[in-house]
């Protein structure tokens, strides 16, 4: 890594330029990728020019990710650029190192257009990474100084230590550069972590950037409701991620446009149902909602009564279409048809759902 | 004669003595499952309902004969209790426990290969084999006995298809559900010859979903290997990309992925795919009736 300081404000950056040395490049640290395109990196060759660029930065909007803090280093002379990952391979259920020379490139564009340019190696997990790993990455890349294949050795070693200690997903030093005099600098990197894992890694699970994310997906992450914001008028709710991914295919076939991907998961409480329709109802464009329930663990009578409770909390008015079936699902409809409601009606099938509620929404 | 579980199962329930494992196996017990012992350390010599519990799996195999595990316990422990079942002898392990870390599973997988080991889950709904028995929590009074083998990553989607099927008057043989995880024990491939040596099974419905190849991987092998009509389903046509959709493993990255690109790969590869599972319940009872 290049020597460098974290700087929260204009006058931070200006000073940790300063005792950098110049020019210097102020990056933005943000906890997504494509920041350089978003104009999150610049180059500066002052004092003034660096505290230009922090005011410039700081603030940005990157991918829905606000800028607060920045990374100031020595700017590197750049004489190569190459590329480096340590992947989870799902298909091949193992890690895969992916090493190319042709940096400073989409990696998927290299892998398209040039693939021998890519070498690709699998490592068995129980086995662990050895020192051949790295030595026939840097051989089949065609790294020919000594100097760079010891020094790219050893961060391929470290690469993989990090990616069993964190627990990575993803673990990618993008670009990996070579000085003038032969120095190899991992320039800048991107690591994605197992949300399963967070449990036993606090100090990783404490970096969450709450504030970043889109407010309805940080409130659903508060409620512990699992939701993904879509863009149409149709609330989608349903039990399940299968179920609930279904749902949202078969409202956008019968001509409607979902607002939303929300899954009430296993248990679906009455609690749980009102906490999803709250973050549901928070955005403004639903104009009409489908719960497309299955019982199994979910028990169709507590998705009634919660949704009871929820309209009777918020006073809600919008129309709500209800398909119940699976456990308890006679006892569910029954408690909505006592309740008698205007804006409430249930209908028999998935698919007539879907049409009844595309057809309240439009 | 089904596939993983039928009559011949002597289920071992770990976690037996917590509340969803407690509930569980006894609404299994109930379907006819034959649940021998329960496992929790530290509470053997108590009894879930009549249903012994021991200290150990090993202790739960010696003594009364156990042959598959059902896991239940909390997903930090989930791994640990894998191993133990296979150590112990164990031949089929049913990994019910959401959250189970992936780097375990990665270690886990490769731990199996080459063992006469299978693992269903994590993050899975079971298997059921109607008539004969149930592991895990899919809801048996769905499902109707018959000749139709369905595998699956989600839990209620499979729900939904074979409460189709069911309405449409067709059984089946075993409900399989793999999970949602980006590494499971089984893969669709797995189950699928599972079901092609399976005598009472004539023909599969897979279910799949957005995110990795296995769907694609899915559709090769039925090509190559499999005599069975197969009929799929695959969830997630209209999902955006770079979301993921409550699985963990559901996710569109980049181009890859694609509930379009998986229908596409199958019906290259002469496999019919409803869009809806209305769509899929109908072609199947097309092809039983044909």
């Amino acid at each position: 890594m290049s020597d460098g300081r974290l700087a929260t404000d204009p006058a931070g950056a200006r000073a940790a330029a300063e005792e950098l040395g110049f020019p210097v490049v102020v990056k933005a640290q943000v906890l997504t990728g494509g920041r350089g395109k978003a104009g999150g990196i610049k180059l500066a060759a002052s004092a003034d020019e660096a505290e230009a660029c922090a005011h410039e930065i700081l603030g940005m909007d990157i991918r829905g990710h606000v800028v607060t803090r920045l990374w100031i280093e020595r700017a590197s002379d750049i004489a190569r650029e190459y590329y480096l990952s340590l992947t989870f391979d799902r298909s091949a259920k193992k890690p895969l190192f992916m090493f190319t020379t042709q940096g400073g490139m989409d990696i998927e564009e290299v892998a398209a257009t040039s693939p021998d340019a890519l070498v690709r190696l699998h490592v068995d997990p129980l086995e662990g990474c050895h020192p051949w790993h790295a030595r026939r990455l840097v051989y089949d890349g065609g790294v020919e100084d000594p100097g760079e294949q010891k020094q790219i050795a050893a961060i391929v070693t470290k690469l993989y230590d990090a990616f069993v200690a964190t627990e990575a997903m993803l673990c990618e030093i993008n670009p990996l550069i070579v000085t003038p005099d032969g120095e190899v600098r991992a320039l800048d990197s991107k690591f994605t972590v197992d949300d399963n894992a967070l449990f036993r890694h606090a100090d990783i699970a404490e970096l969450r950037d709450v504030e970043a994310a889109d407010p309805l997906e940080a409130l659903a992450r508060e409620k512990g409701v699992t939701y993904v914001k879509l863009d149409g008028e149709v609330g989608v709710l349903g039990n399940g991620a299968g179920l609930t991914m279904s749902t949202v295919d078969v409202v956008t076939f019968a001509g409607g446009r979902p607002a939303n991907f929300c899954d009430l998961g296993g248990g679906g409480d009455a609690q749980g149902v009102v906490d999803a329709l709250e973050v549901i109802t928070r955005d403004e464009q639903v104009r009409a909602i489908f719960f497309n329930i299955f019982g199994g663990i979910t028990r169709c009578d507590e998705v009634a009564r919660g949704i009871l409770q929820a309209i009777g909390e918020m006073g809600l008015e919008l129309p709500i279409v209800v398909r119940l079936d699976g456990t308890n699902a006679e006892e569910g409809r029954r408690i909505l048809a006592d309740a008698a409601l205007p804006n409430l009606s249930t209908e028999a099938t998935m698919l007539d759902g879907a049409r009844r509620v595309v057809e309240l929404a439009g | 004669m089904a596939i993983l579980v039928d009559t011949d199962t002597r289920l071992v329930v770990q976690g037996l003595t917590g509340s969803e494992g407690r509930f569980h196996g006894l609404r299994n017990r109930s379907h006819g499952t034959n649940v021998v012992a329960g496992v929790t350390p530290g509470k053997g010599g108590q009894d879930v309902d009549g249903i012994p519990v021991f200290d150990s799996v090993a202790a739960a195999v010696d003594q009364v004969g156990a042959n598959t595990a059902m896991v239940f316990v909390p997903a930090p422990f989930a791994a640990d209790a894998m191993y133990e079942a296979v150590g112990a002898g164990i031949r089929i392990v049913i990994c019910i426990t959401e959250g189970v870390p992936a780097h375990e599973m990665l270690r886990l997988h490769a731990f199996i290969q080459g063992r006469d080991v299978r693992i269903i889950g994590p993050n899975c709904p079971g298997a059921l084999s109607p008539g004969k028995a149930n592991v895990g929590i899919i809801p048996a009074e769905i499902f109707r006995e018959g000749s139709i083998g369905l595998v699956s990553r989600s839990g209620t989607l499979t729900y939904q298809i074979g409460h189709e099927l069911t309405q449409l008057g067709l059984g089946c043989s075993t409900i399989v559900g793999i999970g949602g995880d980006p590494i499971v024990g089984s893969s669709f491939i797995d189950v699928l010859a599972l079901f092609e040596a399976d005598e009472q099974t004539e023909q599969v419905v897979f279910v799949g979903e957005i995110g990795g190849d296995e769907e694609e991987k899915a559709a090769a092998f039925i090509e190559a290997e499999m005599s069975k009509p197969v009929v799929g389903y695959i969830a997630g046509f209209t999902a955006p990309p770079g979301k993921t959709m409550g699985h963990a493993g559901a996710i569109i990255s980049g181009s890859a992925g694609t509930a379009q690109a998986k229908k596409e790969a199958l019906e290259a590869r002469g496999v019919r795919v409803g869009t809806t599972p209305t769509e899929a319940a109908q072609i199947v009872a097309e092809i039983a009736r044909a």
